[in-house]
């Protein structure tokens, strides 16, 4: 009892909750790009091997400012990095969408080999640009990597206050902007994917593609674009990474498996957005739980299971109450060719 | 007459540039030659990039690949074929028998292959397994602790066929859990499969630093690293096979592969699995308990892939680790798919994969780059293989060709 009580204290504190944020959004990233792709139908497996292409697209996008500019500009680093991102996602995207889309291809053998070349692609040029660019040492943009992490100017006087006040400082205003373009793209994807036409039609789409395209609605494109903007959304993950958790360096398998726990937020927040954020908090504190209790090494091991077993009671429970609007998207996984109607 | 005419045209102007028609009854042949074209324009992809990259030409590659996979240039494979210079092909084969390199591309195809042939009938089932990389490491461990804990309690033979049972046990237990909740409750088996990667992830983690020899690095280390219990023996056939050969590795899975070709194709079991993989109704009717299928085929799935981690732990690493299993699981994947559950194609496929990953991993070190470029190379060849399969079902319908079929 005493233990957790001790984990609970642990938890409850203002500086826990920023860390399980800056955790959690890179898996926010990747859950609202998974959503938007699985609610036209695609279970994209690649969002592993996207999000490190995004991570690495951003990292070198930055450096080649960084190394061709004399003075680079931090602000300059950010739009750099955050376009070159989206290019290297949308690019994987991209791939997986021709294979699976117009060639019908399997989703989850595309989506599996996507996830290869994009952690090769990612650790490949993380461990290699430098060489190739004659460059002393390993790849570094601080500069950018700095300017991600800028907060609110008068944010350490609000910290140091403590109480409320401090408090309030460190849980919901002590991060980088990327921090809240995660959140507020998860809410726009909520938006669209209930309020809007063109939402209602994607959904539709994940749901029967044959009674979509009898509805008129253009079943080839809104798969293309969802994949893509699902894509690019869930390249931001591994930017947010690279930037604001590393600072602009880049390490081999840095981003670890967690590409794959924003694929099991997305089982945990049944495909809703707004789920998704709060989600991804509580998978974020999951991950550092170990962090802030004193444990042996390896009952840490143990609790490192968690997010993956919250996922996986998660995914029975949702299975036993066979509630229409828990279970994923009807078709998904499955190849839509017209002329097998 | 007219109306007719009116509609012809209409539909002339919608028709598409190109249109996309299913193509029946492609002939082996064709289909082979397809796939052999993707392959060699995804290896001139795979050249033109490490050229770019690296300024390596073509012939250095061969060189390079030739010696990791097969050992040519070797100084020994050389002291062989020359010892034998009066009949070439002789001394060839000699050496190519004796040579380390060679074996251990046997080795690692082998054990892709049997990752596949574990994976097959559950794809065939419409099973997503995704869950391989779990069960191999489940058997490993059970392998690995096996080692631990008996290796002076039993006699050599009886230690063997107890890590081979235990690490059976383990892979069909963490490949049974998945299917008992998709046979019940239809429990989405793709995301299921692929949690129990991590946990098991974890559990290795976890046992490594309970038994960590290394003091505090966190690693279970060389497992009866002095008296080699439980190791499989590598010099048998001694003098002709060489001093490292992995011919266990190969007598077990060619002959596991043979089984499961036999139980897929010609048993009643086997009928069952493909019945439900087509129409889970018709499988209903037919009276086929659907229930009991899933969950009979996953044992088999999980069991020979905890039989793969029996064959790494005890015949290549003799330790389990986080990377033993080394993303085999979803490899084992493609190469199951890919080969449309041909065990011929499977046999080519793991080989190619083996060839692929392993030789660009060569050429990156000797160029200095990193050896992730292997995972880059691999992709590329994936997605043209992946994308040839349209050209083998599909076939594109121009406009101007189809006004002309109306004709």
């Amino acid at each position: 009892m005493e233990f957790i009580i001790s984990i609970l204290k642990a938890m409850f504190t203002p500086v826990f909750f920023s860390k399980a944020v800056s955790q959690g959004m890179p898996l926010l990233f990747g859950a609202t790009g998974e959503i938007i792709t699985e609610k036209a139908g695609h279970l994209n497996l690649g969002i592993p091997g996207i999000m490190y292409m995004g991570g690495i697209g951003g990292i070198t996008g930055a450096f080649i400012y960084e190394m061709s500019v004399e003075n680079p500009v931090g602000a300059v680093g950010v739009i750099i990095a955050v376009l070159s991102a989206l290019l290297f996602s949308v690019v994987g995207g991209l791939i997986y969408s021709v294979l699976t889309i117009s060639l019908h291809a399997n989703q989850n053998v595309t989506g599996l080999a996507l996830t290869t070349f994009g952690v090769g692609l990612g650790n490949f040029l993380g461990g290699s640009l430098s060489k190739l660019a004659n460059s002393p040492g390993q790849i570094n943009v601080k500069l950018t990597g700095d300017a991600f992490r800028t907060t609110l100017p008068f944010l350490k006087d609000l910290t140091s206050k403590g109480g409320f006040v401090g408090g309030f400082a460190q849980m919901f205003l002590s991060y980088g902007f990327l921090t809240y373009v995660a959140i507020i793209v998860a809410l726009l994807a909520a938006y669209f994917l209930n309020k809007t036409r063109y939402g209602l039609a994607l959904r539709a789409i994940g749901e029967s593609p044959a009674t979509a395209d009898a509805a008129g609605i253009n079943v080839t494109r809104y798969k293309y674009f969802a994949t893509c903007i699902g894509a690019g959304i869930a390249g931001l993950g591994g930017l947010y990474y690279v930037m604001e958790y590393f600072g602009g360096t880049w390490q081999n398998n840095g981003f670890g498996d967690r590409g794959w726990l924003a694929i099991a937020l997305v089982i945990f927040a049944l495909w809703k957005p707004v789920r998704a954020i709060w989600g991804s908090i509580v998978f974020g504190g999951l991950y550092i739980l170990f962090a802030s209790v004193t444990l042996s090494t390896a009952m840490t091991e143990i609790l490192n299971m968690l997010p993956y077993l919250v996922t996986l009671i998660v995914l029975i429970v949702s299975s036993f109450r066979k509630k229409r609007e828990y279970q994923p998207p009807q078709s998904l996984g499955l190849s839509y060719f017209r002329e097998d109607r | 007459m007219t109306n007719n005419s009116v509609h012809s045209k209409s539909s002339h102007l919608k028709e598409p540039l190109i249109r996309v028609a299913r193509r029946e009854g492609t002939s082996k042949l064709a289909a082979f030659f397809i796939k052999l074209l993707a392959i060699v324009l995804s290896c001139v992809v795979c050249l033109g990039v490490i050229y770019i990259l690296t300024g390596s030409t073509p012939d250095k590659v061969a060189s390079a690949m030739g010696g990791e996979l097969f050992g040519f240039g070797t100084r020994q494979m050389n002291n062989i074929m020359n010892a034998y210079s009066s009949s070439p092909l002789e001394g060839f084969f000699r050496g190519l028998l004796s040579s380390k390199p060679f074996w251990r591309t046997i080795r690692d195809a082998m054990i892709m292959l049997c990752v596949a042939i574990a994976l097959t009938p559950a794809f065939k089932m419409r099973f997503w397994n995704t869950g391989g990389e779990g069960q191999i490491l489940m058997g490993g461990l059970a392998t690995a602790t096996v080692m631990i804990f008996c290796a002076d309690k039993l006699s050599p033979a009886l230690l063997i066929i107890v890590m081979l049972l235990a690490s059976i046990a383990a892979g069909l237990v963490w490949g049974l859990i998945p299917a008992i909740f998709k046979a019940k409750w239809n429990t989405n088996e793709t995301l299921f499969t692929l949690m129990m990667n991590y946990i098991a992830i974890q559990l290795v983690l976890f046992f490594n630093i309970i038994w960590d020899t290394t003091g505090g690095a966190g690693y279970i280390g060389m497992i009866n690293k002095e008296t080699h219990a439980g190791w499989f023996p590598t010099d048998i056939a001694g003098g002709f096979l060489g001093t490292e050969n992995y011919i266990i590795h190969l007598l077990t899975v060619i002959v596991l592969t043979v089984l499961v070709y036999i139980y897929l194709g010609y048993t009643k079991h086997g009928y069952e699995i493909s019945v439900v993989g087509e129409s889970e109704n018709t499988a209903r009717y037919a009276g086929i308990s659907i229930k009991r299928v899933i969950i009979r085929t996953m044992c088999i799935s999980g069991a020979i892939c905890g039989l793969a981690g029996f064959l790494l732990v005890a015949g290549s690493t003799h330790t389990i680790a986080k990377d033993t299993s080394d993303n085999r699981g979803f490899t084992a994947i493609i190469v199951a798919w890919l080969s449309k559950f041909n065990p011929f194609m499977m046999i080519f496929y793991s080989f190619l994969i083996v060839f692929l990953s392993n030789g660009s991993k060569e050429i990156a070190t000797r160029c200095g780059l990193n050896e992730a470029a292997s995972d880059v190379l691999t992709g590329i060849v994936l997605f043209f293989i992946i994308a040839s399969d349209f050209f083998i079902n599909y076939r594109l319908v121009f406009r101007h060709k189809t006004a002309k079929e109306e004709k």
